[in-house]
């Protein structure tokens, strides 16, 4: 059975299959309980599980963070939601403390089974804090996973194998297109891997990498370029770590071109890191610099000056056209 | 019972005004002039007007997320009055009647909201500090300032804010513990309007009362009834006097309740009954000093009406001043993260415009 949903709906039938199918999974944090999330991303949940599996929290991230390591110790698989990814900061101290280190330092001994959600990403108008994407700080912590999806399906399938990885996972949630479409979604549980990055547009001129709300973007400035005969393979990374590689090492050596976008800023960004990659796998194929667009190195604009932040799909196409007639 | 013998184990509210406006202390009764007793009203009701007119430009799609301070009129106003001119403010985020007492100009309140960082910019002279959006954590910098006051060798005093929910947080904890271990003279004043967004008193702590939490901190914590303007400044007032005397931090609970949504974007309905809000709606700390002042010969519906109708009038032309006209300028997006701007940001900022011009 499928049905049509949006990446929120997407996200709270995840969380619903998983806890049906696993009475270990518990789920917490700031109103996900009575309200189910200030996006609405846990509703029903709490009716549905009961108060001891599905609770609203004090508001104390780095209780919420800290605590969900001692539960995935003592055998639980916590899913704790900050309210946004900016506030996950009092947390961050557990995060790259604890929660990354935990199973090296035991040698194995104590895992962390556990996922942090979070709404990330600008684009919606609101107060500071509330817009930004750091997806590179957890990127550069050894022991830490992050993924970040684009579409309801995908978003499903990745939360879905998060919650079931043996390891810590940070699922962050690209806020902009929460409810931006539907799409076909199958009812039951179902995986879609950590770690590999899939091909959206195939092309032969150059390879764009992107991820989360960007990924819309892209698609858009694709279609202006393709009407001038340019024909982008476009690559949606999905896990920013561990990485996948290959996906756009194999996409270069036929394009010979490479452009990142994301959201975050350009300094030290995950783009810098899939651009060194490419030069030490893929530099003889290259025919072009390898580039970034991104959002700038500032903080994220409140909203009467966001528009020019994110990297809008015409500046997006006039990035690709320069990459390929370089 | 006095202020001085109140003691928040028992958990009983200090109160002067009763919900009936009807004197309950009239020996702690501060002693206003009459101008005083009517600016403080101007205050609040110019503060819930800006509420109202900011919340009916929002749903009009002329306002971007607000967060409505109504029903907190009195622990904000009263307590910001007790201030002294140089006494520093740290402001939360919800805090409006103590931003008009401090002298924010309404144009900067409104800006904010409105989504342009100017609006948190404050005049020369208005010792209060930006709005802190991660829940919390300006406790610390409260308890920073007062003791810069201590180590300078000066007497000013810190007043901060937080909200019930923000007493989870373990900044809360650590700005409380250095205030008190320092006798850093700073108050922190807790408006516990009984919610976190949609998460209830009773799931943020087990303690009888937030202001008791004073008690392990080695500092005096008091239960005061926050509709009550004149509890309010006499509580802040006595702890204010208490820190530049050298004595160090109070705790106050302001025991209120915020009777709007927590912001635009939230349903209150969701997680809370009419019939509470209808409750509080009886103790709104504007009517009982309403009626106080009415009784005493100060106001009338007249003065009142046409009071409310000034000040809706100059609501209404700050807000036209900045809408549509508050746009951020593209150099300021880049401008203000170094004193000296580093060259890959005067960079990007160069790449971006040349983009907008069209030019390569
Ligand atoms: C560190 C952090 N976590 C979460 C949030 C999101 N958030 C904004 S307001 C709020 C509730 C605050 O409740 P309280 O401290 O009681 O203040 P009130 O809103 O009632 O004035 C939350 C959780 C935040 N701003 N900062």
């Amino acid at each position: 059975m499928a049905n049509t949903l949006n990446i929120v709906q997407a996200i709270n039938q995840a969380l619903m299959n998983e806890m049906e199918l696993d009475n270990t999974v518990v789920v917490y944090g700031e109103d996900v309980g009575v309200e189910g999330g200030v996006f609405r991303a846990t509703v029903e949940l709490q009716k549905k599980f009961g108060n001891t599996r599905v609770f609203d929290s004090p508001l104390a991230e780095s209780a919420i963070v800290g605590t969900a390591i001692g539960m995935a110790i003592n055998g639980l698989k916590p899913v704790v939601e900050m309210q946004f990814s900016g506030f996950v900061y009092p947390a961050f101290n557990q995060i790259i403390s604890h929660v990354a280190r935990m199973r090296n330092r035991s040698r194995g001994r104590y895992t962390l089974p556990m996922v942090i959600r979070a709404p990330y990403g600008g684009g919606i108008r609101a107060l500071e804090h509330h817009s930004e994407s750091m997806e590179a700080l957890f990127a550069h912590i050894p022991g830490l996973k992050i993924v970040i999806p684009s579409t309801p399906y995908d978003a499903k399938g990745l939360l879905i194998a998060a919650i079931r990885d043996p390891d810590p996972v940070l699922f962050w949630e690209p806020k902009r297109i929460y409810r931006a479409f539907k799409q076909e979604v199958p009812e039951e549980a179902y995986e879609i891997p950590l770690g590999k990055a899939k091909i959206i547009d195939e092309g032969t001129d150059i390879t764009i990498v992107t991820w989360g709300a960007m990924v819309r973007d892209v698609q858009k400035a694709a279609e202006m370029v393709k009407a001038k005969g340019i024909k982008p393979e476009i690559i949606d990374l999905r896990t920013i770590a561990p990485m996948d590689r290959d996906s756009f090492v194999e996409s270069v050596k036929k394009t010979g071109r490479i452009l990142v976008v994301h959201e975050a800023p350009k300094t030290l960004g995950v783009g810098a890191e899939i651009i060194s990659i490419v030069n030490e796998k893929a530099f003889l194929y290259l025919e072009a610099p390898p580039t970034r667009l991104t959002g700038f190195d500032t903080t994220f604009p409140l909203p009467r000056g966001e528009q020019h932040y994110i990297p809008s799909p015409e500046r997006i196409a006039k990035t690709i056209e320069d990459v390929v007639n370089y | 019972m006095g202020l001085k013998n109140h003691n928040p184990l028992d958990n009983i509210q200090y109160r002067i005004l009763d919900k009936n406006g009807i004197v309950l202390k009239e020996e702690d009764l501060p002693k206003f002039t009459d101008d005083e007793l009517m600016y403080l009203y101007r205050t609040m009701i110019f503060s819930r007007i800006i509420d109202e007119k900011a919340l009916s430009y929002q749903r009009q799609g002329r306002m971007l997320t607000y967060a409505p301070n109504i029903g907190q009129e009195a622990a904000q106003v009263g307590s910001a009055y007790a201030m002294e001119k140089n006494d520093w403010l740290v402001p939360a985020f919800r805090e409006l009647g103590s931003w008009l007492v401090k002298g924010v100009p309404l144009r900067n309140i409104y800006l904010y909201w409105y989504g342009n960082e100017w609006g948190s910019y404050m005049p020369e002279g208005i010792r209060l500090l930006p709005v802190s959006v991660p829940i919390a954590s300006q406790l610390q910098h409260a308890t920073g300032i007062a003791m810069a006051s201590n180590i300078k060798g000066e007497k000013d005093v810190t007043v901060a804010y937080v909200g019930d929910g923000g007493t989870s947080e373990g900044d809360f904890h650590e700005a409380l513990n250095f205030a008190a271990v320092f006798k850093a003279p700073v108050i922190f004043v807790i408006q516990n309007n009984q919610y976190a967004i949609s998460t209830k008193g009773s799931l943020q702590t087990a303690s009888k009362n937030y202001a008791l939490k004073a008690i392990a901190y080695g500092m005096p914590g008091i239960l005061v009834d926050g509709n009550d303007i004149f509890a309010m400044y006499k509580a802040t007032k006595t702890a204010i006097d208490r820190a530049r005397n050298g004595e160090g931090p109070t705790l106050i609970e302001a025991y209120t309740y915020r009777l709007g949504a927590h912001t635009t974007s939230d349903d209150p309905t969701k997680y809370r009954d009419d019939s509470e809000v209808e409750e509080w709606k009886d103790k709104d700390p504007i009517l009982r000093y309403r009626i106080y002042l009415m009784n005493k010969g100060l106001l009338t519906d007249e003065i009142d009406e046409s009071m409310k109708k000034e000040l809706e009038e100059e609501v209404a032309s700050i807000f036209e001043s900045i809408e549509n006209k508050s746009d951020t300028e593209i150099e300021d997006i880049f401008k203000y993260h170094y004193e000296v701007m580093p060259p890959q940001l005067e960079e990007q900022l160069n790449e971006y415009k040349s983009f907008l011009e069209g030019g390569k």
